[in-house]
């Protein structure tokens, strides 16, 4: 197997490197490494093998996978934006049967931590991803997808209303094993994020993922008209990063020990330290995958020695830091002399 | 497997409207077949251009010192393109590469139609030579809409058999399109296969009329990608399977060289209804 030609540091690189305890949990999902792939951005994991060891991440979070078989939406799917782009592929997948035979067989086989997004059109057929994949082995976790943009009716996203985000994780829990960890991944085209992520929490998720793209819009201003063939699309890269880090922040603020996974236009080890410190306790890195595929494990390799450079001796130490009270102030040290008055 | 290096610039040349840049891709080099194509990162680490730009190989070489180089044509079309074609020198580039399926060649000593148009026609000199290396006669047809558009077809001349020029306004050549030439090179060399390279709609006149002779087309599409490397489905066209079934297949991994006769060019754009997956009624 060839790895990237640049991979410096702890992991496939010669250099001396020092280490810290870089593993880090989704509720009962232990993982070695706080970086995972995010979905939509890794497809099953397979492509990015070539130019990254996937088992030494986190987990790679597999593209969201439907009951059946599903073309997605025309082309043109993507435009290009400031620091980022718009896509518009609307859950194109092979359906999950196709999925677990193909897919998830070979990521098993790979020895890979595997988070299965799934993505359904309504409460029941979440419901009957769920219990799909209840009978599969070899699933670490389960994202569950209410957020997606690039579908025909607002009310598909379901992670707008707390109710209808409530009900998708309730039917995705009734048909899981309890142990099972779950992830609702939250839109943050809501006015209140912290409103969802309590009513999903309620539902029995596990933990949120957070943030999904955020609906854009490019016209082309030569054919003056919408440049995506689907009209809206999903925006992503580090032109949303601070939209990301202020739901994480939002979201721990309000749930002190709920997990979360953090994405949003992660490109740098220095950029996940954002979102560990605002407290998430794992990382996606997304659209950033397209820019440069080897980026998970460089981003990991970066962000322990940003850590190690602020004095961190465990990545554990520095999830939720910036939520930390006042520094203590430094009462300038009074000695004897100085209490002698004239 | 295509791997990521970081390359360096050795040559930046002008070659009519074009540029052709040379770069060192060790590891890359060795591996490439014509066809293939490579991504690269445009603009640094801190980019805001986020999405890598995809550029078939136009020749590999392989130089003692840099180890292997490869060259590629890139027309000024945008921001990204700008930026690699105001590359100097010993300037780095990040290089993922060999990406994608490249051109089936024939097993036997036949005759071969190739056609290119604009800067498509760069993957054809590898080619042709690897095509004239086996026997196989070679007849070129290359087009644009205007002199400066052509690319290097005096080097061209060189490994082909036969070389035709068209442009759209006659600066150069037989003044129309190469779909208008092809009939009659179709005619004369008898060719089982043709080979085209260029826009979409030039590709979908190609592939009929290479139909028509009853010959088989092997098209490399140009469609707009933002990874390259088969994860991000921006790519994709409607393509007919073996089992008769359209499915929406990437052009980076699946392509970008497909069968002619297996492309629904006119449906390219939208979803055929019949494609699998296709949505049903009015849902998503």
């Amino acid at each position: 197997m060839t790895r990237a030609v640049f991979s410096t540091g702890p992991i496939g690189g010669n250099k001396p490197v020092a280490h810290i305890n870089m593993s880090t949990n989704l509720g009962p999902l232990e993982m070695p490494s706080p970086m995972l792939t995010a979905s939509g951005c890794a497809a099953a994991g397979r492509e990015l093998d070539g130019f990254f060891d996937i088992t030494q991440i986190g987990a790679v979070v597999t593209k969201s996978v439907m009951m059946q078989a599903r073309s997605g939406r025309a082309t043109p799917r993507m435009a290009e934006t400031p620091s980022g782009m718009l896509n518009s592929i609307g859950l194109q997948g092979p359906g999950i049967d196709s999925f677990i035979e193909h897919d998830l067989a070979w990521l098993n086989e790979r020895g890979a931590r595997t988070i299965v997004s799934i993505a359904g059109g309504s409460v029941d057929e979440f419901g009957k991803l769920a219990s799909k994949l209840r009978m599969t082995p070899g699933i670490d976790a389960i994202e569950v997808n209410i957020s997606c943009p690039n579908v025909q009716n607002r009310n598909q996203v379901f992670a707008c209303d707390p109710n209808l985000a409530a009900n998708v994780i309730q039917a995705v829990r009734r048909n899981t094993d309890p142990r099972m960890p779950i992830m609702a991944k939250l839109s943050p085209d809501v006015t209140d994020i912290v409103e969802i992520a309590d009513a999903v929490v309620r539902a029995g998720a596990t933990g949120v993922s957070v943030i999904n793209t955020l609906l854009g819009m490019v016209i082309n201003t030569d054919t003056m008209r919408p440049h995506l063939a689907g009209v809206t699309g999903g925006l992503s890269g580090p032109a949303i990063r601070p939209v990301a880090v202020r739901c994480v922040w939002q979201i721990r603020q309000a749930f002190p020990d709920l997990p979360i996974l953090g994405m949003g236009g992660v490109r740098t080890g220095r950029d996940a330290l954002e979102f560990i410190l605002a407290g998430a306790n794992a990382v996606s890195v997304g659209t950033v995958v397209f820019h440069d595929p080897s980026s998970p494990i460089r981003i990991h390799n970066e962000l322990e020695q940003e850590l190690i450079a602020r004095g961190f001796s465990s990545l554990s130490d520095a999830i939720s830091y910036a939520h930390r009270g006042p520094d203590p102030v430094e009462e300038p040290e009074v000695g004897e002399d100085d209490l002698i008055t004239e | 497997m295509p791997i990521q290096v970081k390359g360096e610039v050795l040559d930046v040349r002008r070659s009519g409207s074009y540029h052709v840049l040379s770069l060192t891709a060790p590891g890359i080099t060795e591996i490439t077949r014509p066809g293939h194509f490579v991504t690269l990162g445009i603009g640094g680490e801190e980019s805001a251009l986020l999405l890598r730009r995809s550029f078939a190989i136009h020749q590999v070489q392989s130089r003692g010192v840099y180890g292997g180089t490869l060259d590629i044509v890139v027309g000024v079309q945008g921001n990204g393109t700008r930026w690699l074609a105001d590359r100097r020198r010993h300037d780095s580039i990040d290089i993922v590469g060999p990406l994608g399926r490249p051109f089936v060649l024939p097993k036997e000593k036949v005759n071969c139609v190739l056609v290119g148009g604009g800067y498509g026609t760069a993957p054809l000199f590898m080619l042709a030579e690897h095509l004239r290396e086996r026997g196989c006669r070679v007849d070129v047809i290359v087009g644009a809409s205007t002199e400066d558009k052509l690319f290097a077809t005096l080097e061209l001349k060189r490994v082909a058999t036969s070389v035709t020029t068209t442009t759209d306004d006659g600066s150069m050549g037989t003044k129309g399109r190469v779909t208008d030439v092809l009939p009659a090179v179709m005619e004369k060399s008898d060719a089982p296969v043709v080979y085209a390279c260029g826009p979409m709609p030039m590709l979908a006149a190609v592939a009929e009329i290479a139909a028509h002779y009853r010959a088989y087309s092997q098209c490399a599409v140009e469609e707009a990608m933002a990874c390259g490397i088969g994860v991000c489905m921006t790519c994709v066209l409607p393509i007919v399977g073996d089992d008769g079934v359209t499915r929406m297949l990437r052009s980076c991994t699946e392509g970008p060289v497909f069968r002619g006769d297996r492309v629904r060019w006119n449906d390219i754009g939208t979803i055929p209804p019949d494609t699998l997956g296709a949505p049903v009624e009015r849902g998503h």
